[in-house]
């Protein structure tokens, strides 16, 4: 701080104070602790808020508790986002060694830049993509009947299967960048002396790659799980009359019964369970946070 | 590496189908543009057509929903470069428990799902009586784009050489001037990446616009509800559309790094 008074001078510094000051009060600390004090409240109508009847209760925690369908569709996402994080790192992993190891260096760029379109693109558009794919007389089944590899068309978008392959398809590059950072920070003599001393190639991996690439999985698995996890667009749009995500849930209780309280104890929920999944791998994989955060 | 000849092959196969994997629905979500079909498809086709680009340019709510898009993500971006910026600095000259402390409040907007921001967001301003609409999704972004702008310029102020600010100071240079001249023009890649990432950032959320937007319409929210009322293709011209705008921007920069590299290489021979 004194060094901060010394180099910029007291205008300064108290102008970089204010504007941090603000960003992590009112923006960021301030409305979690009101979203956290909220979720006690009961939901009254406007004229009875702070009248007799409102005050703190663990109520609108008790309604999800009390939920066998509410706890399942927690549950369930929980599950689905593990197994997307899961099905992202393994898709993600081999690429992200042939570009860090294997990958002409001077083709690089141009592979980066094809790898960052669909990321610039939206979202809503990359779920709208498949949306359109996965139709019963879309293209997919269109490609699949003609090539006589099935008979009739397939009904992709059953049960989670289509979210599954939303959730992939629109997160596993935030899978392989981290990932990609992470090994190609490691020195290729390292492998190579592996490989001399007569390695196999999956030993080399087990035990040279991956645990130098602990920091880009535990990075990569903590955006798509909690990405996944907070997902409003893809389960929506891809959705079947069996695939109900909590954010939906969330949405409901904000915007269908208008209940604003319920929906502050449904989100600090998620909030709790993306806090928890963070510090487990911070635990699991021994990084720290700001290795999660590059 | 020698032993891994033969199974490059493998990998370049591999290569292969990840980017058609990434690609082919962008080009399948595009070519159902011009498809002279009611539901965006490529399959059947039915015929060339404009008139889904057309449809789209004569719709107003996609002009007024590009034009709150556009005014939310330039408000982003000017409110959360200086908060990412001077959070950085300040962060930087702090160290120990604080700075920990300090690190992980900032970096938690990030690893926050957005419907949380959002909700956070308009109840608490809701208690300020401030209502809900676009300037409450600016606030919400802002929290979250703010972090990323720490994060590049915190990166970028550790190859800063402090000496040159202490030498500007006892050569009479006043602390604006220090800042303004020295600092500052060292700063200006990661100022720059963090502006253009936080634009596309904002272009891009649905999450948090979602619950603070009120009534108003930004391009994601416009594109989601179309899809869940009533779709047509004019949403896969609007799609092709910002596509062929995101890769143009990305070949001019790509043609202008190669050109600054070939540049800088003659110019060290």
């Amino acid at each position: 701080m004194k060094d901060l008074l010394n180099r910029y001078g007291v205008t300064l510094t108290t102008i970089f104070v204010a504007l941090t000051t603000f960003w992590l009060a009112m923006l960021v600390v301030l409305p979690n602790l009101y979203l956290f004090e909220n979720s006690f409240r009961p939901y009254l109508p406007v004229a009875e808020i702070g009248g007799p009847k409102d005050v703190y209760s663990l109520n609108n925690y008790l309604t999800f508790f009390q939920s066998p369908i509410h706890i399942s569709v927690f549950v369930w996402t929980i599950l689905y986002s593990s197994l997307v994080t899961l099905i992202c790192f393994a898709v993600a992993y081999p690429m992200a060694y042939y570009l860090a190891k294997v990958a002409n260096r001077r083709l690089l760029p141009t592979l980066f830049l094809l790898l960052f379109v669909p990321l610039w693109v939206s979202e809503v558009l990359r779920s709208f993509a498949w949306f359109i794919i996965l139709a019963l007389k879309g293209p997919l089944n269109f490609l699949l009947l003609g090539s006589g590899l099935i008979d009739a068309p397939v009904r992709w978008v059953t049960g989670y299967r289509g979210v599954m392959i939303g959730l992939v398809y629109t997160y596993v590059l935030f899978m392989l960048f981290p990932l990609y950072n992470a090994i190609s920070s490691l020195d290729t003599n390292q492998i190579e002396a592996a490989e001399d001393l007569g390695a196999p190639w999956w030993r080399i991996h087990w035990r040279v790659i991956l645990p130098h690439a602990k920091p880009g999985i535990a990075s990569g698995s903590v955006m798509v799980f909690m990405l996944s996890v907070g997902s409003i667009l893809v389960p929506t749009l891809l959705a079947s009359t069996t695939s109900r995500w909590f954010t939906e849930i969330i949405q409901q209780w904000m915007f269908e019964s208008q209940d604003w309280n319920t929906g502050s104890a449904y989100a600090f929920l998620l909030l709790i369970l993306c806090t928890v999944f963070v510090s487990l791998v911070m635990r699991v994989f021994r990084v720290s946070l700001s290795d999660i955060a590059k | 590496m020698k032993s891994t000849r033969k199974s490059d092959w493998l990998f370049h196969f591999y290569l292969v189908i990840f980017l058609l994997y990434l690609l082919l629905p962008l080009v399948v979500m595009g070519g159902a543009a011009f498809n002279d079909s009611r539901f965006p498809s490529i399959y059947p086709w039915v015929g060339w057509t404009d008139r889904w680009f057309i449809e789209l340019w004569n719709d107003q709510r996609m002009w007024t929903a590009l034009r709150n898009t556009v005014i939310v993500a330039v408000a982003v971006v000017v409110i959360s470069v200086p908060i990412g910026t001077a959070a950085a600095i300040l962060i930087n000259s702090i160290a120990g428990g604080a700075r920990s402390f300090l690190y992980a409040l900032m970096v938690a907007p990030i690893l926050t799902p957005g419907a949380v921001i959002g909700i956070s967001t308009l109840l608490f301003w809701n208690e300020l009586s401030v209502p809900a609409g676009l300037h409450l999704s600016v606030l919400g972004q802002v929290s979250y784009i703010a972090a990323f702008v720490m994060l590049l310029v915190l990166a970028r102020l550790q190859s800063f050489d402090r000496g040159l600010e202490e030498a500007a100071l006892d050569l009479g240079a006043s602390h604006g001037q220090v800042l303004r001249r020295i600092l500052l023009p060292h700063l200006y890649p990661a100022i720059g990446a963090g502006a253009a990432i936080g634009f596309f950032q904002s272009i891009e959320n649905f999450n948090v616009t979602l619950f603070t937007r009120g009534t108003y319409d930004t391009l994601t929210v416009y594109v989601f509800s179309k899809v869940r009322t009533g779709i047509t293709p004019t949403i896969n011209a609007l799609a092709l559309i910002m596509i062929a705008v995101t890769l143009l921007g990305a070949v001019i920069y790509e043609v202008r790094r190669r050109r600054l590299v070939s540049a800088e290489m003659s110019a060290g021979r």
